[in-house]
């Protein structure tokens, strides 16, 4: 039997958070940490979190799990329990709806800020915009984000300033079109960064980097953008 | 009287994936007032999870590749019930839609010219079946659906589509001459009903792969837009052909691509043989899915299966080499390492075939237009309603869609959807308010689960509906077998409709959308067993042990499914593309396939 501790808010009947107790019979098989969560469910069906592919490409059901930032379905049991324990909670730093279930808001609203799409006003042509395959492999690392926001709720300079700095993932893709080959616009994305909050807050603590779900690294992609903003200032 | 909250568009799209995205997109370019209703945040949807790529003839591996060689594979992948007006139009249309993604940004491989690259799949031919495997399947490593969605959404940003992200769409609204005039739709967060009101109700709802036990699809592939359909009274069609994809992680029933067996893979039994050259000697592991799927099912059944129950067999890849591996299938050897426990790199993977995709849905025609069938059996386009997409059934793919055609099929045809809405709203449409009644109709299955009391539990009936279809209706069907399922599923729809919503709470309920899919994977899966069961004869990816010929004489048509009647009945299948004409042949006609 597996002891499992959720974090619990209805606000429709309860005026604070709470942790509740679940055993769960996992016939000893290695579950990854949403199945464990649909046998909760069947339960208690008011238990309550996001989750669609199952397979780590979605991005919906990240999570802190036994206090480390994650996404549920990609994440076996024998990787997080400790002491026969687990104990999940929604990402931290954001606001609670209910249950494991946060308000991305404040994170898809940094996602918009840094223009996330190709930019480029010459004409297109009648097939594709070429791209070498070395400019394309920039590109590597980068574009697979699937917007789960584990790193940015890992992240204390999100805590803090999460309406004034990017964050990890923000900036991640920031440089996915900073980067690209075929995006025109490089001085204006950079001066739209180029204040002491949007980039300059990260301060290399790399919560991103040992949470990404997919093995990103926003803290690289963010000393690149500061060697840009930093050369392009003189 | 009801206090609904009406919101009012131009168009509304139910469905953020891929085809969605891509006729909001279309929209929203227009300046039409359009808003996409997805019940996730659009970057959670199903397309997220297509890896091998988008296939099109763009002329980037082989400078002479045709579109009409593309055709020829389709329709014959097909097994020639796929309408050729549409599959000209796709494969024609095709090389702009894919430009237009690469001009949006998305990041495709490349070759050393620069160009993007391109990978063979199963089904490709050169010259109309006499020149070879083609390379026609354009690919951003193996993450090309997560790469086309992320694009989109991100057009769609540009362009300031209006998104109700998390919102629910519950039922469509009719007026009295049964136009389609909008929805209702609950704002998941909140849980206010809301009446969605527009000129224009797009269903880009996807697959409902969820009906069966083990699939491929994601868990919200419900078949919320099929279930919506039904309800409203529209016919359905060529329900009973789904596509078994040949390579589930065994157990998990994650997909792996065929693209692994495009780059070089192939499928062994346990007895380490390549059996594919037994069964298709020409095309081998790149025969039709249909084929390889049921091969890998024959050997099973006839004790050449691995493991300890012979249940499955396995994917080799460990000859490619670690650098193409990484290279071109990184996310395989991730995806195989959580949820196989293997590393593709020294071992093969353990697969079997999974249930991955609907050929059948909402008849349309190819500019998205609805279609139902009156009493006389003839055509009558819905006013107002329109789908694109897994939802509808265009029909490119017929009885069997080849690898890649289904994220050309979402762009080339949320395109077409969305220029023909463009130009219909620039002539003007008008159409009579729905009545309270009409309202208080689309209300009333939400109105029944809010009721309920007590009975049996959403998730029991749930699995039990999956074990039924996967019993019944799986890669081999049979009469007798068929009519037990059937009558499983007249006892689960009473039961269903006694079923117990516990939670009834406003904020989140995610057991009140459950219980709202659990009615539409009810209505897609009867519509799927009655279709499977009244078409006596195998074709395609419906393979019957009591009809084993296809019958070409009697069911050269698509099957069409009338919700009000439970019956089935039959259309006929396009033969009339407009291009290739005089340039070669009139159409393809049906010939033997053999890979």
């Amino acid at each position: 039997m597996l002891q499992v501790s959720v974090y619990r808010y209805n606000p429709e009947t309860d005026e604070a958070p709470s942790m509740k107790d679940f055993e769960i019979d996992t016939q000893g098989k290695d579950l990854m940490v949403l199945d464990v969560l649909h046998l909760v469910k069947e339960k208690d069906s008011s238990m309550t979190y996001r989750r669609s592919c199952r397979e780590g490409v979605c991005g919906s059901d990240g999570m802190n799990m036994n206090g480390k930032n994650g996404l549920a379905c990609i994440t076996p049991l024998s990787e997080v329990v400790k002491n026969g324990k687990l104990i999940l909670r929604p990402l931290p730093g954001l606001p609670v709806i209910r249950d494991l279930v946060v308000d991305m808001s404040l994170f898809y609203e940094q996602y918009e800020r840094i223009q996330p799409y190709l930019i480029n006003d010459t004409p297109a042509p009648a097939i594709e915009r070429l791209q070498s395959p070395e400019d394309r492999d920039k590109l590597d690392g980068l574009y697979e984000c699937i917007l789960c926001a584990c790193c940015s709720t890992a992240c204390p300079s999100f805590w803090w300033n999460p309406d004034k700095f990017v964050g990890p993932s923000g900036l991640l893709q920031a440089y996915r079109f900073l980067i690209d080959s075929r995006d025109t616009a490089t001085r204006e994305r950079l001066s739209e960064l180029d204040d002491p909050f949007s980039v300059f807050r990260c301060r290399g603590i790399m919560n991103c980097v040992s949470v990404c779900p997919k093995g990103l690294n926003p803290t690289r992609a963010i000393g690149h953008i500061r060697d840009m903003l930093l050369s392009n200032a003189t | 009287m009801s206090a609904l909250r009406t919101l009012e568009f131009d168009a509304i799209i139910v469905g953020g994936g891929g085809s969605g995205l891509r006729a909001g997109l279309q929209l929203a370019q227009s300046g039409r007032k359009t808003a996409v209703i997805s019940k996730v945040f659009p970057t959670r949807s199903h397309t997220v999870s297509a890896q091998g790529g988008i296939t099109c003839a763009i002329a980037s591996d082989d400078p002479n590749d045709d579109w009409r060689w593309h055709m020829y594979d389709t329709v014959k992948g097909s097994d020639y019930i796929g309408d050729q007006d549409a599959i000209e139009y796709m494969c024609n249309e095709g090389p702009k839609a894919v430009f237009e993604l690469e001009h949006l940004g998305l990041p495709f491989s490349r070759t050393e010219q620069g160009r993007i690259y391109q990978r063979p799949f199963g089904g490709q031919s050169k010259e109309f079946g006499k020149g070879g495997q083609a390379s026609r399947t354009c690919a951003a490593a193996d993450r090309t659906g997560h790469a086309l969605l992320h694009t989109l959404y991100q057009a769609n940003i540009k362009n300031n589509t209006t998104f109700l992200n998390e919102w629910y769409a519950v039922d469509l609204v009719k007026n009295a001459k049964n136009d389609v005039v909008g929805c209702i739709a609950v704002c998941i967060e909140t849980g206010e009903k809301v009446f969605v009101k527009a000129k224009a109700t797009v269903l880009a709802t996807g697959g409902a792969g969820r009906i069966y036990a083990s699939t491929t699809n994601a868990l919200i592939n419900t078949g919320d837009g099929i279930g919506m359909a039904l309800r409203a009274g529209f016919a359905m069609q060529d329900m009973e052909m789904w596509q078994f994809h040949p390579t589930g992680i065994w157990g998990a029933g994650t997909l792996v691509t065929e693209g692994c067996r495009g780059e070089g893979g192939y499928l062994i039994n346990k007895d380490g043989e390549r059996f594919m050259e037994r069964y298709a000697p020409n095309a081998k592991d790149l025969a039709g899915r249909d084929v390889v799927a049921r091969s890998m099912v024959l050997e099973i059944l006839e004790g050449r299966g691995a493991g300890e129950k012979g249940d499955h067999v396995f994917l080799k890849l460990d000859h490619l080499g670690e650098e193409v591996l990484n290279k071109r299938l990184p996310g395989i050897l991730e995806l195989s390492k959580t949820f196989a426990h293997v590393d593709p790199v020294k071992a093969p993977i353990p697969v079997v075939p999974t249930c991955h995709y609907m050929m059948g849905g909402i008849p349309t025609n190819i500019h998205g237009q609805a279609i139902t069938v009156d009493e006389n059996g003839k055509d009558q386009i819905i006013n107002g309603l329109f789908a694109c997409g897994e939802a509808a059934c265009v029909s490119v793919h017929g009885a069997n869609r080849l690898g890649g055609n289904s994220l050309l099929d979402l762009v080339v045809f949320g395109r077409a959807a969305g220029q023909y809405i463009e130009k219909a709203l620039d002539q003007g449409i008008e159409y009579d308010e729905a009545s309270e009644s009409d309202l208080e109709a689309s209300l009333a299955r939400m109105n029944r689960w809010n009721e309920s009391t007590g009975g049996e539990s959403i998730p029991a009936l749930r699995a039990e509906l999956q074990e039924c279809m996967q019993n019944y209706f799986g890669v081999f069907r049979d009469g007798p077998y068929m009519e037990k399922g059937i009558a499983q599923l007249k006892d689960l729809r009473e039961r269903i409709a006694n079923a117990h919503l516990e939670d009834k709470s406003d904020a989140f309920n995610t057991a009140r959308i459950e219980a709202l899919e659990l009615d539409n994977l009810l209505e897609v899966a009867e519509a799927t067993a009655i279709s499977a069961y009244e078409r006596r004869e195998s074709r395609g990816a419906h393979s019957r042990n009591d009809y084993t010929e296809r019958d070409d004489a009697n069911w050269l048509k698509h099957s069409v499914y009338m919700p009000t009647t439970k019956t089935l009945g039959k259309r006929d299948v396009n033969m009339a593309p407009k291009l290739i004409q005089g340039d070669l042949l009139k159409h393809f006609e049906p010939k033997v396939r053999t890979y």
